[in-house]
């Protein structure tokens, strides 16, 4: 190349073509995303935070609690279950069958067969749709996040290190908040082998005065302040609290399906 | 010496490299400042994992303040001024012309240092953005945006004023980051900081901004730097300019498109899209090895620990990063390595492995030529080269074995995350160990850049006194 402009020309092109790729067209196709509506429910998703979770998403912010958290569930990929919902008109003939299939962990044309077979005897059942994976199996949330998840967020900290757990459904994995307020103010009192700092400096330690004061913490021995003394959370602490709290990724979604436990059925 | 050098030599190398000498140490005195500043934060981070409550009542030093902030000044305090000083260098050198408008460079070193104080501060209290590797709050963003547009200026001054007209292939490099940091820069500032765009998006121009920047911007000027110095150290020619120019081509070309995780909650097309990228940024990545390799093996010139074995470490670590990070472009391995220590431990070999020890041999190539006097601890860059490499490994490599082991113990659903964090932590202090090695490393470099700079200044006080102090000629006295 013998002049410069050719060289900034061909570092135009290069980068204008990933611009248009990896900003514009994010930017034109989910920029202007809406709130979806919820599998098998007239509700829609995502739900705006209450006041005090959006000022606790800014305390996670400005403490760096992205740099050992992600909200981000990953999954491999969905299983079926057959459930029998009732055996019909001839019980012994359905439970029969029954006994001789497998009902668990199929794939959706196993699933099908299954669910015809059972039914040309007679049987009613159900096809639960269930995802898979290291995370969902571990509990940390029922499926995999997806882009609606993140619709209210500013700023979306999806983390890339899990130096501790992932964060994305913890407001239903542990939603308690004087539970979340111990833990960050002395996570090894709840979680034994926690590595994760306190958040002491969230906390006021103040010296047990004549007004009861329902905010403060119930801890352990070991980790109580001195006698005459009690540990209050600021209001930045509860914040954040209610932050982690408002953290669900629990509905079944278009792009995200799964088959709600029973349990929690209406 | 290189080919297009020898010819036109009308100007003497000791005036071209006289005309760098302020805004040159304007910009490599606070380089070293924040270099040493930037592993202090680092090691402070690392000692969480020694003992997580050791800054419990103290919120500047918590490992969510410290470790962005160690990062940055690592990146924006030292890698970027340092690497745009040498620029400026190679390209007064390569167009045979002093360094076109000089006070511009000084005062944009000045504004530049003065954004990465702003931020740093900013993310200690707590003011970053929550947005990785772009944390600095506006206020500095503006300060480090303009600083650059100004010392782009002088160099782009410079380039026009060459007298050779054939462009040298750092020069293609070099001018590509020139225009490359200003666009991804204000496009990152203006859609996650001045005028969000709304929800995942913000992420995905995040990861665009953070490869643009980590991966395609530190290789533009890491190797542009090294395809210069490489030969005259080698002393002969750059083999070859064709190659080069493949593998500039694509190295923008592709470079430019990776970055988005495999598992990311975003449209699918997005990174699938990157991950055929990253497979096919092993094409430059070749071009490059070839070219280094041909350049370097045979030649006659020995290294001893000078800037020729800083250049030669420094590109290795570059190939070496640029295959950890098309490893976990590929699905198969970003299972494993996803979410793990295997991705800083590719971003420190980058950041640390390779341009900063390239933009330290440089520096020590360089420097002497621009003051007109020898370093004043020669000694120290031996050593230094050592310190660098010892803690290079042992922060890298402990961070990606350990990663790895991280990344298979999550794979194992009944493993909390205390037991995952347990089986990676080992690696985690083996780290601190090759943090402290690189603060020694740079406080080796501090004390030559800061002594040279000493020296200067004495010089110059003493010849201002000699000046006052000597009888004035005959012809100027007045009668």
């Amino acid at each position: 190349m013998k002049s410069g402009f050719r060289v900034f020309l061909a570092a135009f092109i290069a980068l204008g073509a990933s611009w248009c790729g990896l900003v514009l067209a994010p930017v034109l196709q989910l920029g202007t995303a809406k709130q979806t509506a919820i599998l098998n429910s007239s509700d829609t998703y995502p739900i705006q935070r209450t006041g005090d979770a959006t000022l606790g998403l800014q305390v996670y912010r400005a403490n760096g609690c992205a740099a050992c958290h992600t909200e981000q569930i990953q999954q491999s990929g969905v299983v079926f279950d057959v459930v029998l919902t009732g055996a019909g008109k001839n019980p012994v003939a359905v439970s029969n069958l029954v006994s001789g299939l497998k009902l668990t962990g199929l794939t959706k044309d196993e699933a099908d067969g299954t669910s015809a077979k059972i039914a040309a005897a007679g049987g009613k059942v159900e096809t639960h749709l269930i995802p898979t994976g290291a995370d969902i199996s571990r509990g940390w949330g029922i499926r995999r996040s997806v882009a609606t998840d993140y619709l209210y967020d500013y700023p979306v900290q999806l983390g890339s290190l899990r130096i501790g757990p992932d964060l994305a459904d913890i407001g239903a994995r542990l939603g308690n908040a004087d539970w979340q307020l111990q833990h960050l103010y002395a996570p090894q009192s709840v979680v034994k082998n926690s590595a994760m700092p306190p958040f002491r400096f969230l906390f006021q330690v103040e010296k047990i005065g004549d007004a009861p004061s329902p905010d403060a913490l119930n801890l352990p021995a070991e980790f109580a302040p001195p006698a005459g003394y009690k540990v209050v959370p600021t209001t930045d602490a509860k914040n954040l609290a209610a932050y982690l709290l408002s953290l669900r990724a629990d509905v079944p979604l278009y792009e995200a399906p799964f088959t709600p436990p029973v349990a929690e059925k209406k | 010496m290189i080919v297009n050098e020898i010819s036109k030599n009308n100007l003497s190398s000791g005036a071209i490299d006289a005309s760098c000498r302020v805004p040159l140490l304007a910009l490599f005195g606070g380089a070293a400042l924040w270099f040493v500043v930037g592993l202090v934060l680092a090691v402070i981070a690392s000692l969480t994992f020694h003992k997580p409550d050791m800054f419990a009542d103290c919120p500047l030093l918590a490992y969510g303040h410290v470790q962005p902030a160690a990062n940055d000044a690592i990146l924006y305090g030292f890698c970027i001024p340092a690497a745009l000083g040498v620029m400026l260098w190679i390209f007064a050198r390569l167009s045979q012309t002093e360094l076109m408008l000089p006070l511009i460079p000084i005062v944009a070193a000045n504004i530049w240092h003065l954004g990465v104080f702003v931020g740093i501060v900013a993310i200690l209290i707590g003011d970053s953005t929550g947005f990785e590797w772009l944390e600095f709050p506006r206020g500095s963003s503006v300060l480090l945006f303009v600083a650059f547009l100004l010392i782009a200026i002088s160099a782009v001054a410079t380039f026009g004023a060459r007298r050779e007209r054939e462009l040298y292939p750092s020069h293609w490099f070099l001018l590509a980051a020139l225009l490359w940091f200003p666009w991804i820069y204000s496009t990152a500032n203006l859609f996650l900081v001045a005028w969000p765009v709304r929800g995942v998006t913000q992420a995905v121009i995040g990861w665009w901004f953070a490869n643009n920047l980590i991966f395609v911007w530190l290789a533009l000027v890491g190797i542009g730097t090294a395809f210069y110095f490489l030969p005259k150290l080698a002393g002969r020619p750059l083999q070859s300019n064709y190659f080069a120019l493949f593998a500039f081509w694509t190295l923008i070309l592709f470079g430019t498109w990776c970055g988005i995780p495999q598992g990311a909650p975003v449209p699918a097309w997005l990174p699938v899209l990157s991950s055929v990228a990253s497979a096919l940024t092993i094409v430059p990545l070749i071009a490059i090895a070839v070219i280094f390799a041909k350049t370097v093996c045979g030649a006659n010139a020995s290294c001893k620990g000078g800037p020729f074995c800083y250049l030669k470490f420094g590109t290795v670590a570059f190939l070496l990063s640029s295959l950890m990070l098309i490893a976990s472009a590929c699905p198969r391995i970003s299972q494993v390595t996803e979410f793990t220590w295997f991705a800083p431990a590719q971003t420190q070999l980058q950041i640390l492995g390779f341009v900063a020890i390239v933009i330290c041999g440089a520096i020590y190539e360089l420097l002497p030529r621009v003051m007109g006097f020898e370093l004043p601890f020669p000694k120290f860059v031996r050593v230094q080269h050592w310190f660098f490499i010892l803690g290079i490994i042992l922060l890298a490599g402990s961070l990606a074995v350990g990663g790895i082991i991280q990344g298979w113990a999550a794979l194992v659903p009944k493993n909390s995350s205390s037991d995952i964090l347990q089986s990676s932590l080992p690696f985690l202090r083996v780290s601190t160990t090759g943090l402290l090695f690189l603060l020694l490393g740079s406080l080796l470099f501090a004390a030559n850049i800061f002594a040279m700079t000493f020296k200067w200044k004495l010089a110059l006080l003493k010849s201002a006194i000699a000046a006052i102090k000597a009888p004035l000629e005959a012809s100027e006295v007045k009668s």
